[in-house]
């Protein structure tokens, strides 16, 4: 039975690139998806591209691309990412330039889009599609159209799909969903159909253990953590997979990590909702069908993957500005270390009060006593060596969000004793950008495809 | 004879992210531990253990194919993960948090 080996390459924006050079060279896949759109990513391709410091595309593909070009080029490899963020044919255009320096010819690269809907909005709402609040129920007319900053529906596999069938040597996509990256090359070598339901969901499954990277071969296991070996050279993950979606999860022999049916599992249920329901644009696959087997050897037998018919409605993510934050952290020493970062923190809010800072929402944390777990954490407060007092306000305004850090420093002089005075970090305010999920009608949106041959 | 231990020591768990909204895999450590999990783990007791820190309600799924349950927790990021003005915006350590919840368990079904 033919079998097909596809890889992961990027998990994230951020991630590092060097994993996804050894499963080319070492994991003997046809295939190297890379999925570096997590939810929150357009948010940040919007902001570097408002302060001038992007063009909507993540700012390290070139990076990868001078790295994966060419070794790929050798084997025969073809790239799929998302890496086009706000601007896949941008993206498209710096790929050609990265092939072009590297003396590529006759690279051909796909482009995905059409899953930017910004400008379609009025039309949407005017036709009667509401865009309601997925999470809350809010209606759309609750949102201020004038802090909407982009708007992208999650596209699935076919659009991918298409440009393999076109030939393409790379694609790169915007949003889409992230597993579509992956089935997409299952589909393209099996000729599944979109209807087969069971085959899609088990590329579905596949495309979920791979597209965290190192999640599913070790990285953040809250099992035995301690002896996962060499996490310093993580192996990112390889399935091998058959015509009928069955799949073994390994990695590359000479890296690092752990692939067991116990690390699998956790990226099993990473960012899942109802598991019996797990919806994508292409199918609804059912996670409580799947089996994992341990086949030893850092390899996992996925199988029995069953699926049902896709929604549909596809989702789209509406990001909009949400304020300002301002924050500071400052750490002091023992004794009484707490006592002082609570008086700290009764200085600050006096002179909040005095100047009349009034945000709409403040965060304190207690570095080393409740900064991560909240109201899960125990709180203990006895005798610590040290504690980081964590401020954070949310304010409509930018100017706000600026001032609250400046009021920090003078504590040096005028606070309690004992702060570490190099704790005073960046202090510039963030924008924040909160996302509203809404349902679209699928033959709203119309994906194109266009492949480019680079001279 | 009954006792009282921490969660820690039953299972696994693995949290992330999706707009505000919050998931929590936890995952039995031992495929005898998961009735254990499905008695002592209620939705109800999710969402005292995390008070203020999930507006919404919880809800509780079941994978018996891998001993887990899912916990999906709305309302729970701060605005969600680039709205957050909180430490943990992401919500990778609300998994690490559901750990440190005491159970009641017997000694003979440790």
């Amino acid at each position: 039975m033919k079998t097909v080996r596809i890889g992961a390459g990027q998990g994230f924006l951020g991630d590092s690139p060097f994993p996804a050079l050894d499963v080319v060279r070492y994991g003997g896949v046809s295939y190297l998806c890379c999925d570096a759109l997590a939810e929150l990513t357009l948010a940040i391709l919007q902001k570097l591209r408002t302060r001038g410091a992007g063009a909507g595309w993540t700012p390290d593909l070139r990076t990868y691309m001078n790295l994966l070009l060419e070794e790929c080029r050798q084997r025969n490899i073809r790239i799929i990412t998302s890496a086009g963020g706000l601007n896949p044919r941008g993206a498209a255009t710096e790929i050609a330039e990265a092939a072009r320096v590297l003396g590529i010819r006759g690279l051909r690269v796909g482009i995905v889009e059409g899953d930017n809907i910004s400008g379609c909005l009025d039309d949407l709402i005017q036709r009667g599609i509401s865009l309601d609040n997925l999470e809350t129920g809010e209606p759309f007319s609750s949102l201020n159209r004038e802090e909407v900053l982009f708007a992208n529906v999650y596209l699935g596999a076919g659009p991918i799909v298409e440009a393999l069938n076109k030939g393409a040597d790379v694609v790169v996509t915007g949003r889409c969903a992230d597993t579509a990256l992956f089935l997409a090359p299952l589909i393209h070598e099996f000729g599944w159909s979109m209807t087969d339901w069971n085959r899609l969901a088990a590329g579905v499954v596949v495309g979920h253990l791979l597209e965290c990277s190192a999640q599913s071969t070790g990285g953040n296991f809250s099992g035995e953590w301690w002896n996962v070996p060499d996490m310093h050279r993580p192996g990112y993950p390889i399935a091998e997979v058959d015509e009928d979606g069955n799949a073994v999860l390994t990695k590359p022999e000479q890296c690092g990590g752990l692939v067991t049916r116990e690390t699998v599992a956790e990226q099993l249920v990473y960012e899942v909702h109802d598991p019996a329901r797990y919806l994508t644009p292409d199918v609804t696959a059912d996670f409580t069908s799947v089996r994992l087997e341990d086949l030893g050897d850092n390899r996992v037998a996925v199988t029995e993957v069953r699926g049902g018919p896709r929604p549909e409605k596809l989702k789209v993510s509406i990001g909009y500005g949400s304020g300002w934050c301002g924050e500071m952290t400052v750490r002091y020493a023992w004794p009484d270390a707490l006592q002082k970062a609570h008086k700290a923190e009764e200085i600050i809010r006096r002179q909040m009060a005095l100047l009349q800072i009034k945000p709409q929402e403040m965060i304190v944390e207690y570095l080393g006593v409740n900064s991560l777990l909240g109201p899960a954490a125990d709180g203990r407060s006895e005798d610590l060596d040290e504690v980081g007092l964590r401020m954070a306000i949310r304010t409509r305004n930018r100017r706000e969000a600026e001032l609250f850090p400046r009021l920090f420093p003078p504590l040096a002089l005028s606070g309690p004793p004992g702060l570490g005075a190099g704790s005073f970090g960046d202090n510039r305010a963030r924008e924040l950008v909160c996302l509203w999920s809404a349902l679209v009608p699928r033959e709203e949106i119309k994906p194109v495809v266009e492949v480019l041959e680079v001279d | 004879m009954a006792m009282k231990i921490r969660l820690k020591e039953l299972a696994r768990s693995r949290s992330g992210d999706k707009g505000n909204t919050c998931n929590i895999g936890l995952i039995a450590k031992k495929s005898q531990y998961y009735p254990v999990l499905l008695r002592e783990v209620t939705a109800d007791k999710v969402k005292d253990h995390f008070g203020d820190f999930v507006r919404g309600k919880v809800v509780r799924y079941e994978m018996v194919n891998i001993d887990a349950l899912n916990f999906v927790l709305y309302e729970a990021l701060n605005g969600g993960a680039a709205s957050s003005i909180r430490s943990d915006n992401l919500g990778k350590c609300f998994g690490s948090a559901l750990l440190k919840m005491w159970v009641e368990v017997d000694e003979n079904e440790l």
